[in-house]
């Protein structure tokens, strides 16, 4: 103890503040930095874009209401999960996902590849009694989203939000956010706008009432296409490994 | 800082330039909130705007209350010059409180996984915004209470001198917990980042960076004044906690608002990288606000209490240095398997499995402190609780990195073992330490010469233990069971079971853990009621009196093995 003594970092408490930073921040940054600066991080695949403005607004209800507490959107390279839920999640299919929503506990199945899965009709009845269709069921019901209608007054600004934190998308796509919110229940409308800048996007009536546009229309709009954009046809597993 | 006179004239309490900007500045805020309020573009943003603008104005009236009520010199008021115990005091209570809280809305919660029709289809009691009631409830409301008033305490103790700051210990008190009440209501309106554990929006989030820069320039101030040569090692892990948790907030809330009048931000990282940064803030939290932080509370109230030192100083300094060191590495073992790359999950993996010694360290040197001392554990209910919070804090911490590995994580990942692990760090370690801190300092703060009765402390200790032990073992069995189910394989080669059916399988564990729930929370109910009828100055009768306050250790190893007062 004769050239160094950890009294110096005890009598001076500047110095055990400074000490401790550096300590806490070693790990972090080793960690956190390379993912941001390593290119296979996240796998080259074609399908992925941002949400369209119905299903972003699903999304936002997806969030309040706390659904990934007990619902993962992240199938682990298992072979169980696989048979269970289809292809493994992709870092890519969730790069447009501010914030991630992979969760950490599956009181529920995972959600990942939900989309196309059932129909808006189960879902309907579901989201108002779960226990109707799935009696053993431990989830809470969501009538009230068939009764309230979207306010999407705001979806234009989620949208520039969003494009500041490197979400793409255009001008276009946010001056005509609240026309192709609408136009995505609405099959009568027009709706090769909204079909060309978000290809793969369902369009149709989801919560079965065409004269509002419910919380329910947006949520089941967010579940129905999730997992669905990337064609898995088209890859195989040697194309994923980073 | 006077503003003018002498101190015979302006007695400790009266408005400094710093208590009038402190004013000025509550004011301007509450202007401020009154806009948004009128501008919002949701129905949160106005009630947390009216929440916001009602507390700026009850606390500039405060300031001026406290003026002119120091003007009137009232025998036995603050006089500046003592321990600033007051805001401990606060702080205690405040601790009390939200346990009762936090538990409930958790009991409730549990009760609505074992009978879903508990939610009532409402939207405020819902299992979703409920959750994080629950979650910040117990470790933000609770242990952040308990752990902003212990480090008070004990820094005061251990550096013999008064707390630094006039009103900025209140300041911190009353605005941690205006954060609180603000982030509980937003998540029943559903107002949420949706990451665990940093549930709170942006504005909320801005509110806690000030209080807490305030906490950190507070504590730091103390032990910069300090009339101890040495910093006690309690102070290492406090001091390390508030500037830790500092770091993570920040790194983790980073995004970016819809509006100011909006309550909905955006995260500013996505996917894969939001959630490696958002379990290095996940895992964080646990590791400095539930076991730093603790830790801190544990070298001060395990061998105050003991009547012994620290067992080894060395051991000390060595676990210090590597726990926090360690765990900032940790968090990507919250994602195994998932589409993080493999070489961050492995490296994750192994600083957790590294972890289990500097965490080991911590245990033996708590345990430990009662060699010579070991009789108390029969004779005091209060040690008892320690000792057995440390014995929890040993259990999950080797828990932890097993449930780290792969091959482990691959079964318990996405199931209730990692609740139950959680719990028995929770319940078990930061619980009872709390606890026992708690059941230390009431008759400490109030002057009582005993608690109230100690044998409640033992009907607390056993019912709340047999919780404990309920709430544990039923989360391993459910845990492992529906982990084995969600793989099991028929004899053609087809998964067993439907999801669903490994949800029904889960009923009866799902009730023993409310169970559980129900029983840890009535001892909570007792340590209460126990801290009430202490505070009322009233002693139970009929009980054989214990010492309360630990008499001197005998010190023998080394300048930092015991605290100074």
């Amino acid at each position: 103890m004769s050239r160094f003594s950890h009294e110096v970092i005890e009598k001076n408490s500047i110095l055990l503040l400074v000490l401790s930073l550096i300590a806490v921040s070693i790990g972090g940054i080793v960690e956190i930095i390379p993912t941001f600066l390593i290119k296979t991080t996240i796998e080259d695949v074609k399908g992925v874009r941002p949400y369209s403005p119905l299903e972003l607004a699903g999304r936002n209800i997806y969030i309040r209401e706390g659904c990934y507490l007990c619902h993962s959107q992240m199938i682990r390279s298992l072979r169980s999960e696989v048979e269970r839920y289809g292809h493994y999640s992709l870092a890519a299919e969730s790069m447009y996902d501010h914030p991630f929503q992979w969760g950490s506990k599956r009181n529920g199945p995972d959600l990942a590849r939900i989309g196309g899965k059932y129909s808006d009709e189960w879902h309907r009845l579901h989201m108002a009694d779960p226990r109707q269709v799935v009696p053993e069921s431990v989830m809470p019901g969501y009538p009230y989203l068939a009764r309230t209608p979207l306010d999407y007054t705001h979806i234009a600004d989620d949208m520039k939000a969003l494009r500041v934190t490197g979400v793409p998308y255009t001008d276009e796509e946010v001056a005509d956010a609240k026309a192709d919110l609408e136009a995505q229940v609405n099959p009568d409308a027009d709706t090769t706008g909204i079909a060309q800048r978000y290809p793969k996007a369902v369009i149709r009536d989801f919560d079965g009432d065409p004269k509002t546009i419910t919380e329910l229309d947006a949520l089941v709009a967010y579940l129905q296409m999730l997992g669905t954009l990337v064609d898995f046809n088209a890859y195989d597993s040697a194309d994923f490994s980073q | 800082m006077a503003v003018s006179g002498g101190a015979a004239e302006r007695p400790y309490g009266t408005m400094t330039t710093s208590a009038f900007l402190t004013a000025i500045a509550l004011v301007a805020g509450a202007f401020y909130s009154l806009v948004v309020a009128a501008k919002a573009y949701d129905v949160p943003m106005a009630v947390h705007a009216w929440i916001f603008t009602l507390a700026f104005v009850a606390g500039a009236l405060a300031i001026g209350n406290r003026h002119f009520t120091a003007l009137q010199h009232r025998p036995g008021a603050d006089d500046g010059k003592g321990y600033n115990d007051s805001v401990v005091k606060y702080g205690v209570i405040a601790t009390l409180f939200w346990a009762l809280a936090g538990m409930l809305a958790g009991l409730y919660i549990a009760s609505e996984l074992a009978f879903p029709a508990l939610n009532f289809n409402l939207p405020y009691i819902s299992f979703g915004r409920l959750r994080p009631v629950h979650t910040s409830g117990v470790i933000f409301a609770m242990g952040g209470n308990a752990l902003i008033a212990t480090s008070f305490y004990v820094v005061q103790r251990t550096c013999r001198t008064r707390l630094v700051g006039n009103i900025a210990p209140w300041f911190i008190f009353w605005g941690y917990n205006l954060f609180i009440v603000i982030a509980a209501t937003g998540y029943l309106m559903g107002v949420t980042e949706g990451r665990e554990y940093a549930e709170p929006e942006w504005y909320t989030d801005i509110w806690l960076t000030i209080v807490w820069v305030v906490y950190l320039l507070v504590f730091l101030g103390t032990l910069m004044k300090r009339k101890e040569p040495h910093i006690y090692v309690a102070n290492w892990f406090y001091l390390s906690f508030i500037v830790t948790i500092a770091v993570l907030h920040l790194g983790n809330n980073l995004t970016v608002p819809v509006s100011i009048f909006s309550s909905k931000s955006f995260s500013a990282f996505s996917g894969v990288q939001d959630a490696l940064i958002q379990w290095w803030y996940g895992h964080n939290a646990v590791g400095f606000f539930l076991t730093a932080g603790f830790l801190g509370m544990m070298y001060y109230f395990v061998p105050k209490r003991a009547g012994r030192p620290v067992y080894s100083y060395r051991l000390s300094i060595i676990h210090f240095w590597a726990l926090i060191f360690l765990y900032i590495w940790a968090g990507p073992h919250h994602l195994h398997y998932t589409a993080l790359p493999d070489w961050a999950q492995t490296l994750g993996m192994t600083f957790s499995i590294m972890l289990w010694m500097p965490s080991w360290g911590g245990m033996i040197n708590g345990l430990m402190t009662l060699s010579g001392a070991w009789d108390k554990l029969r004779t005091d209910p209060v040690i008892r609780m320690l000792v057995v919070s440390v014995a929890f804090y040993g259990m999950s911490t080797f828990e932890g990195p097993v449930m780290s590995i792969k091959a482990v994580n691959s079964l318990s990942h996405y199931t209730d073992w990692t609740i139950g692990h959680v719990h028995s760090g929770a319940m078990g370690w930061v619980g009872f330490v709390t606890f026992g801190a708690v059941y230390c300092l009431v008759p400490w703060l109030w002057k009582r010469e005993r608690l109230y009765s100690l044998a409640l402390v033992s009907w607390h200790f056993w019912i709340s233990t047999m919780g404990i032990v309920l709430y544990i073992t039923s989360m391993w069995v459910s845990g492992i069971l529906q982990g084995l189910m969600w793989r099991a394989y028929d004899a053609q080669g087809f998964l067993e079971y439907s999801f669903v059916e490994t949800v029904a399988a889960m009923h009866p564990f799902y009730i023993i853990r409310a169970l559980g729930g129900l029983l840890y929370l009535t001892g909570t109910i007792i340590m209460v009621y126990n801290c009430w009828r202490t505070i009322k100055g009233d002693v139970r009768a009929g009980e054989p009196v214990i010492a309360n306050a630990a008499g001197n250790a005998n010190a023998s190893s080394g300048a930092l093995a015991q605290p100074a007062e």
